[in-house]
């Protein structure tokens, strides 16, 4: 067998057939010169050659190669099959295409964000590096500078460790000040990366010598900064610009395409940290960390080693002059938490992404229950044919064969379909995913998407064609004479349909109940008093009085104190204050201090719990909508008097005092060796931070300017958020007076995390009603395909037993009565469904509990209610073909045989 | 379904009836009408084939590369295909012939162990 030969075997038989004429002809004459009469001598010619079609069939059999030639009768029969009925082909390819395309899209979405490796070079390498203190009622502890220093010196399994932060850093002399955002990065991070700069040179050590504020004089570009600032000019290499008011050379571009981590918005420049390390000490534990390992290392022997390193590091670092003793933080409890750098990127979303993947599989499921059925009535319709065929000689197996190609081309036409369909749905996915959604951009519908599409396809080809070839093998030998007449025989097939029905139903309702519980949890959501108030209305946007421009911690306050007035002047201004940070805006604002209480004992060696802080300027409360339970705002008197007053939050209030009435007039500090107590002057509502489905923290609320804090003789809060109340938040004009308030005072100084506290809201919500909106199509999609099942299969009911009710009404049935008996059997099998449905969601909803809150996985009204309107679905769904039952014409009917 | 042997091929002994076509070529080529009846001929009208069978082992040959056709033109003027013995048909006979051979040898011995044994 060869693939030449198979394509020229026309060509051949018809040599072959010439040559066998010659035989004939030769023999012929022969038989002639014998003496025959010429007819005689052609037939005896004939039968000395024997059969010549058969003859040519065995050498046409010896070049087939036989399993591609019967392929290839499939498929045509199958395309053959497929536009002769067109109606049906529509309904399965559309139902495939639908299943295969939400499962393409949203595979496109896993794998770009769970499964692919971060863009770096050997990816599994990279690690983060973080810790908690059990001790500290922390979960979480940043890293020190010493830390560093001690792992990176002592430390036996990383290549490369180094600490990052991200910030702000003030470009100025190119036109306009500006804010460009900014990573910070101790030289080793981007060698742990592992990325190459397009342009000019990495940090080295060398270039980490301390310059003001711990930042080297050097800076790095990132590609879109120095596109949109420079025109990507290659001489900017060299050049110095100003930040933060001090010369900073320009070393490097970053390639175009790079990200770091999931940095949000992503950094412009890139600053080396640059420290000191004479003057560290054991804390300071303001730094991420992430590392390369050595190869072969792994996440457990990056904890064993750190657990190693830590007493060391403990005992190698001074202490600072306000902690009472090392005790202090071995009490602590410090407990190294390594983990591979993916994880942290991707953070909690995997959870809710395989739910999705989960339920777009059960919406396929319920598509390929659909087909199957269709498949079944359709094949029910051929069963003559087949006999027929079977008569004729085809086995048992070719029918089921064919049966198997024609859902094969079927699920191909729909899968090639989806995926067009999934291509257009990951477009709008990308352009609508909440930002939360760690690694947009490296979701594509890329060659393992395809594989993915190609692989489902044919699985659900096997799925919904499986069971029609495998009725047909079973129903092998079907009586010929066999008509539409034995309904004893269909009604094995009718359990078939019958079951397939249940299997929709149960996993349409654990989907709807899925959805129910999402829409409760949104609800639940709203409903929560985030202790702000509205938000549209509610203009933030952030500005910095750099030291190297004023230094008098006091000049920073009347600055920003004539900022204020003049924005609250601005024309439909209602309000306006600042603080150090907005609620919402994420964990790098997120500061806590250890807060001491008058009159509480703190057993030496331990440190007071931590809460959370924040600096606010008068006004604040009133402007971001927060109310004053009790005792009063700090005033400007407070703040220019240097008077030692704080504001806390209600529920801090209630945890040491019980009310927030017997908090007033008490004191509090920052540290057990502070000079001086803070007098409790007023107690405000809880405010949910960090998130609306977590829980408010217990805050104190300092003024921005203070006296003997913190070590400082005088501090005052630097970057500070304006919040400003305005009709006309988030719009231009708005924006223009804000701009022009700030540049009259001082025209460095930029303005920038310009957004609506409407946006920090909806992006603390996005995750929920993205999962929201997943999960509602998936249910809508699975209600619908759920009721078509139904629909079809007492239509078909309906359909067979029409001479049955002929029969009935012409003795005198009612109509009604028959109708009510085809309701009852779709509610039948909807109820069974359903039984099994709830079994199903009982055990299934377990794996959503992280997605929900204020509510329980066994919310009986959302159980209620997707009963509900699953059953008055089916009931719709079977009253419409029962209708057509009621009204049969007996004598159409039983005459139409 | 069944598949249906060619006569010849199911009455005498796998791979003969290619020996016997063989056998035939040495004398020169030939076409397929004239090999079936030097067959029937050569073996004293012992085999009585359908001569079309020939024709699917004749294909089977080519296909091998052990002979190689042609088209010409018979004695009595007829268009006739031509079949001629290629080299490595030529190696195959003499393989053929000599395993043959000690088939036939062996079954003698056999079915007349006797005679074998008093020689």
């Amino acid at each position: 067998m060869s693939w030449r030969r198979f394509f020229r075997r026309a060509q051949w038989d018809r040599d072959r057939a010439a040559e066998l004429r010659s035989y004939i002809e030769i023999e012929t004459d022969e038989n002639i010169a014998r003496g025959m009469s010429p007819e005689a001598a052609r037939r005896a010619a004939h039968i000395k050659l024997g059969n010549t079609v058969r003859i040519r069939e065995e050498i046409y059999r010896m070049n087939t190669i036989s399993p591609l030639e019967t392929l290839g009768r499939d498929l045509r029969l199958a395309l053959r099959g497929i536009r002769r009925r067109p109606g049906f082909t529509l309904a399965v390819i559309l139902t495939l295409a639908l299943g295969i395309g939400a499962n393409t899209a949203i595979f496109g979405v896993v794998d770009g964000v769970l499964i692919k490796p971060l863009p770096y070079p050997d990816a599994d390498e990279l690690v983060s590096i973080e810790q908690v203190a059990p001790g500290l009622n922390a979960d979480q502890l940043r890293m020190s500078a010493s830390q560093y220093f001690t792992y990176r010196e002592e430390g036996r399994v990383f290549q490369h460790i180094g600490l990052y932060g991200d910030g702000g850093r003030t470009i100025t002399g190119l036109g306009e000040p500006e804010q460009a955002r900014a990573l910070f990065v101790t030289y080793d991070v981007l060698l742990a990366l592992g990325i190459q700069p397009q342009l000019g040179r990495l940090f080295t050590e060398a270039d980490a010598t301390p310059g003001p504020a711990g930042v080297a004089p050097v800076l790095m570009l990132t590609h879109a900064y120095w596109q949109r600032r420079f025109g990507g000019d290659r001489s900017v290499i060299g050049r110095r610009l100003i930040a933060d008011s001090n010369p900073t050379e320009v070393i490097g571009i970053m390639p175009e395409g790079f990200r770091f981590l999931d940095m949000e918005p992503a950094a412009e420049v890139i600053s080396l940290i640059a420290l000191d390390r004479s003057r560290l000490t054991v804390d300071g534990f303001g730094y991420w960390s992430l590392a390369r390992l050595k190869p072969g290392m792994t996440v457990a022997d990056a904890n064993a080693d750190i657990a190693r390193m830590l007493p060391i590091w403990l005992n190698a670092w001074p202490i600072s002059p306000n902690v009472a003793g090392r005790q202090v933080f071995e009490n602590w409890r410090i407990t190294p938490v390594v983990e591979p750098l993916k994880d942290e990127v991707v953070g909690g979303v995997g959870d809710m992404l395989w739910i999705l993947m989960a339920t777009i599989g059960m919406v396929l499921l319920i598509a390929c229950a659909n087909v199957a059925n269709l498949m079944l009535v359709r094949s029910e319709s051929r069963r003559q044919e087949f006999a027929v065929r079977t008569a004729l000689g085809a086995g048992r197996g070719h029918i089921a064969r064919e049966v198997l190609v024609e859902s094969l081309v079927l699920s191909l036409i729909g899968g090639a379909l989806g995926v067009a369909l999934a291509y257009a749905a990951l477009q709008v996915v990308v352009a609508t995913a909440p930002t939360t959604l760690p690694r947009v951009e490296d979701i594509s519908l890329d060659p393992r998407a395809m594989g993915f599409a190609i692989a489902v396809s044919l699985l659900s080809s096997m799925l919904f064609g499986a069971l029609p070839a495998l009725k047909h093998a079973a129903q092998h030998g079907t009586p010929l004479g066999g008509t539409a007449r034995g309904a004893s025989t269909s009604r094995e097939r009718q359990r078939t349909r019958n079951s397939l029905v249940v299997v929709q139903v149960a996993l349409a309702l654990v989907l709807l109940i899925g959805s129910g519980l999402m829409i409760r949890t949104f609800r639940a959501l709203l409903d929560v008093e985030p202790g702000f108030g509205t938000t549209a209305d509610l203009q933030t946007a952030r500005v910095w009085v750099p030291p190297q421009q004023v230094q008098e911690p006091e000049r920073v306050v009347r600055i920003q104190h004539e900022i204020l007035d003049k924005v609250a002047a601005l024309p439909g201004v209602t309000a306006a204050a600042f603080a150090s940070a907005v609620p919402m805006e994420g964990p790098l604002r997120v500061w806590t201090q250890a807060i001491y209480v008058d009159g509480q004992k703190y057993d030496p060696g331990t440190v007071a719990p931590l809460r959370r802080i924040k600096t606010v300027s008068p006004g604040y409360f009133n402007a971001i909508g927060t109310r004053m339970i009790a005792g009063r705002d700090i005033t400007w008197n407070d703040i220019y008097g240097r008077v030692s007053v704080t504001v806390i939050s209600e529920n801090f209030a209630r945890e040491i005092w019980g009310s927030p009435a017997a908090a007033l007039g008490q004191r509090i500090r920052e540290s057990p060796t502070a000079p001086v107590w803070r007098e409790i002057v007023g107690i405000v509502e809880d405010v949910h931070e960090d998130a609306v489905h977590q829980a408010a923290p217990g805050m104190v609320y300092w003024p921005t300017m203070m006296e003997n804090y913190a070590g400082a003789r005088l501090f005052s809060m630097r970057p500070v958020n304006l919040v400003i109340r305005s009709e006309q938040a988030g719009r231009e004009s708005l924006l223009a007076g804000v701009r022009s308030a700030v540049s009259s005072v001082n025209a460095s100084m930029p303005v920038f995390l310009v957004r609506t506290m409407k946006d920090l809201y909806d992006a603390s919500l996005a995750r929920t009603s993205f999962a929201l909106v997943m999960l509602g199509i998936a249910a809508a999609m699975a209600l619908m395909l759920g009721v078509i099942g139904i629909y079809g299969v007492i239509a078909y009911v309906v359909a067979q037993r029409s001479r049955e009710i002929g029969i009935r009404l012409a003795l005198g049935a009612a109509p009604a009565t028959l109708m009510r008996m085809f309701v009852g059997q779709g509610l039948v099998l909807t109820a069974v469904g359903a039984g099994v449905g709830l079994v199903t969601a009982v055990a299934l909803t377990q794996w959503m509990s992280s997605l929900l809150f204020g509510v329980e996985r066994l919310d009986p009204p959302t159980y209620a209610g997707v009963l509900g309107v699953l059953g008055l679905a089916a009931a719709l769904a079977s009253y419409v073909p029962a209708r057509r039952a009621a009204a049969v014409d007996p004598v159409e009917t039983l005459t139409a045989e | 379904m069944p598949r249906r042997e060619s006569p010849l091929q199911s009455e005498t002994p796998q791979g003969t009836l290619d020996m016997l076509v063989l056998r035939v070529l040495v004398m020169g080529p030939a076409h397929g009408h004239t090999i079936a009846h030097a067959i029937e001929r050569g073996s004293e009208d012992v085999l009585q084939i359908e001569h079309g069978s020939l024709y699917p082992a004749l294909h089977r040959l080519e296909n091998r590369g052990w002979i190689a056709s042609f088209w010409g033109t018979s004695d009595n003027n007829r268009k006739a295909k031509y079949y001629r013995l290629t080299p490595t048909g030529r190696k195959q006979l003499a393989a053929q012939t000599t395993r043959w051979e000690e088939i036939v040898r062996a079954i003698g011995r056999i079915l007349k162990p006797s005679t074998d044994q008093t020689s």
